[in-house]
């Protein structure tokens, strides 16, 4: 037994870090605000070629055959970095949807009951090449080209576009119900990855203005008022990050534990700290963590459009107690 | 990242599981809270018992006596000893996590003879007397005075929070050697016999009724030099050592026992109609995915104490989350003992299975409730170790 990361895992890690830092810095992603195309075809194919949507299809698929370790260490750097796009969706669409895992094709999600009626949000989608529909009993792919969608003026997010579609068609059934399942419990173990990056990251956010912002005539982190706010960030994602760690292994390794109860459990909490972490952020900030000028509001409100591609906090929590 | 055991970490479980299975069973009754001496005989025999088969000083080096157990082993163990309901460490708490593993880091090699084979053994009982009155969150301000007298140190002064006092054999006991104000500068780790005149010790009353520490006194108690850790005024690196065992392991067990309780809470909600709300099905899941989480952040810090050889800082982001949340446990436990639970002894709970198989007592849930405000306090405040995450983990400036 070992629950550190192993050498590959930390290689991994950086290598996406690195990535990350060179071609997606945050003023470059920020000079997308507010656009409908947030991340272009190049920025796309170079997450692809770095594995992005294909590390856990198996080899003979043309994937990398990576374990769900591995994925969640990736995606807990994307997350960090704030790097935009339906990415999630489109990795877990590798193997269902031609040209996911290579970057040819962009995925979007949409999480619906089968009788649900009325309007729908979209994300991306003037970039998508297929739109899936996740339902109870199975999985329907929609082409977005054929529907009728007006673009939302202002998304919450600046970095993850909307579109308004009025009806959306039930689409072309692709899987069953066990692979909606899968469909779930992966989103909320990688969804739950990439909101601990964002929780990760508005804990190094806050702790760097608190070491640099005085006033009394010192630092605002020697008051323990302010320390407590962020010890209590960096509990909150790290525990998150060891819950999501232990359910991708536990996928990985399904002996040594339930892999649903552990996948909604990390991902209640990825979710949970992702959220308290931010608003905390933005309080550590002040004044200026309510200006548009500081970054801690994007990671708000992208923690909100992710906790969207998980199940709800609340049915989360019920899974767990079903299966205690 | 591998949450699988290997082979011999597996066999060695296994090991484990027989003996216990074995021996368990043939346990006499607990005594009760309030009967020192009982208390002082089982859990002194229960040592025995592990001494002799090979378990006794699990985390201890094999050159200070004990197992030499990889951190994984340990792990494993208080795993086990959970499972099996085996007894907790009890009264042999400071001997075996803080005096002890000092003494084998610190001690000459005349101390480690004479103190660590009796503290294996169970012969004899450690109690704590670091805390004064005046020094508590702030240990380095304590004042019990320690004067050179030829061979010995005469000392004065009060501590408190000493647990197992009525039982101890000896006393890890922080002095004053420095001048007043010399801080950490000035104080000096010392061996007291507990059976030296000038001691007198006042159990405190806990709110849970129990005397599980008290106040211990000094006045002019004699203290052989032969009996000093480390070198005189060098006493508070000697503690950081001695704080440091205490948080590896430490609390690995009680998330496993809290994980029980919860279990135990789930069973009674669903016999008694509780489980029909929404409210009390998610926090119990909520409470259960906290609980699972922190047992991987366990097996993380394990993991890294194994790499690195000592036990990480991730210790006071365990032991900070785990105290508050077993008392959200705790009070969701009174939330569904209803009437049952103003009760300090055994009453039916509200649609318990007759036999009350499955769920748990009122009573435990009582006394989970009323412990469990000490978690947070013990073993540095919840406050304290704020600070230390965020002064030693985060870089943020000292207040």
């Amino acid at each position: 037994m070992d629950f550190e990361l192993s050498e590959d895992e930390v290689a991994l890690a950086e290598g996406m870090r690195r990535l990350v830092a060179g071609r997606f810095p945050l003023e470059r992603i920020r000079a997308a605000e507010g656009e409908a195309v947030v991340i272009d075809r190049s920025g796309w194919s170079e997450l692809a070629d770095a594995g992005v949507f294909s590390l856990r299809l198996p080899e003979d698929r043309g994937g990398l055959g990576l374990p769900n370790a591995a994925a969640a260490v990736v995606f807990e750097e994307l997350g960090r970095g704030l790097v935009p796009g339906p990415i999630l969706a489109t990795h877990l669409a590798a193997g269902v949807v031609d040209g996911a895992a290579d970057g040819k094709v962009m995925v979007a999600a949409l999480h619906r009951a089968a009788d649900a009626s009325g309007p729908v949000l979209i994300e991306h989608l003037v970039s998508l090449g297929a739109l899936i529909v996740v339902r109870q009993d199975g999985l329907a792919v929609i082409d977005p080209a054929t529907l009728d969608a007006s673009r939302i003026e202002r998304s919450l997010d600046p970095l993850t576009p909307l579109w308004r579609v009025e009806h959306l068609p039930a689409g072309e059934p692709v899987a069953g119900a066990d692979e909606a399942a899968r469909w779930r419990r992966d989103s909320a173990v990688l969804g739950g990855a990439l909101l601990v990056g964002l929780a990760s990251a508005t804990v190094d956010l806050a702790v760097a203005y608190a070491k640099e912002r005085e006033q009394f005539g010192k630092p605002i982190g020697s008051f323990q008022a302010v320390k407590h706010l962020c010890a209590d960030m960096l509990v909150r994602s790290e525990v998150a990050r060891a819950a999501v760690h232990a359910a991708a292994v536990t996928i990985d390794q399904p002996d040594v534990g339930d892999a649903v109860r552990a996948a909604a459990g990390a991902g209640l909490l990825a979710v949970e700290s992702a959220l308290a972490n931010a608003r905390t952020c933005i309080q550590v900030h002040g004044g200026m963590g309510f200006t548009w000028e500081v970054p801690a509001h994007l990671y708000l409100m992208r923690a909100r459009v992710l906790a969207g591609a998980l199940e709800g906090t609340g049915t989360m929590a019920e899974l767990v107690a079903d299966r205690y | 990242m591998d949450l699988r055991y290997s082979e011999s970490e597996e066999s060695f479980r296994a090991g484990l599981r027989a003996w216990l299975a074995e021996v368990v069973p043939t346990l006499p009754e607990k005594p009760s809270h309030l009967d020192w001496p009982g208390r002082r005989a089982y859990d002194t025999a229960w040592q025995r018992m592990l001494f002799d088969a090979g378990y006794a000083g699990i985390d201890w080096p094999v050159e200070g006596g004990g197992r030499g157990a990889s951190p994984v082993e340990q792990l494993i163990y208080l795993e086990e000893l959970e499972r099996a309901h085996a007894p907790y460490v009890g009264v042999n708490f400071v001997g075996l996590l803080h005096a002890g593993p000092t003494v084998i880091v610190e001690g000459t090699p005349e101390q480690r003879a004479r103190f660590l084979p009796p503290i294996l053994r169970g012969d004899e009982v450690w109690c704590q007397g670091f805390s004064e009155p005046g020094a508590g969150s702030d240990l380095a301000s304590l004042r019990t005075r320690a004067e050179r007298d030829g061979d010995e140190y005469v000392v004065t002064g009060q501590k408190i929070w000493t647990s197992h006092a009525e039982v101890a054999d000896f006393c890890e006991l922080l002095v004053r050697t420095g001048p007043e104000g010399s801080r950490h500068r000035g104080i000096t780790w010392l061996i007291l016999p507990m059976d030296r005149p000038g001691i007198d010790f006042r159990p405190l009353r806990t709110i849970a009724g129990s005397t599980e520490f008290g106040e211990l006194f000094l006045d002019g108690v004699r203290v052989p030099v032969a009996n000093r850790i480390g070198d005189e005024d060098d006493g508070w690196r000697v503690t950081m050592t001695t704080l440091s065992f205490e948080r590896g392991t430490a609390f690995v067990g009680e998330v496993l026992q809290s994980m029980e309780l919860l279990r135990g809470l789930r069973a009674l909600a669903r016999s008694n109609g509780a489980w029909d709300e929404v409210e009390v099905r998610r926090r119990v899941g909520h409470l259960g995915a906290e609980l699972d989480a922190l047992w991987a952040l366990a097996r993380r810090n394990v993991s890294q104490a194994a790499r690195t050889g000592v036990p990480g800082i991730g210790g006071s982001v365990y032991k900070l989350a785990l105290s508050e949340l077993r008392q959200r446990i705790a009070e969701l436990g009174m939330d569904l003992a209803g009437p049952a639970g103003l009760v300090f002894g055994d009453f039916p709970l509200v649609g318990a299975d007759g036999d009350g198989r499955g769920a748990t007592g009122n009573l435990e849930i009582v006394h989970s409730w009323v412990h469990s405000f000490s978690r947070t306090i013990a073993a540095g405040t919840s406050q304290i170790q704020r600070n230390i995450i965020a002064e030693r983990i985060l870089g943020l400036p000292k207040s």
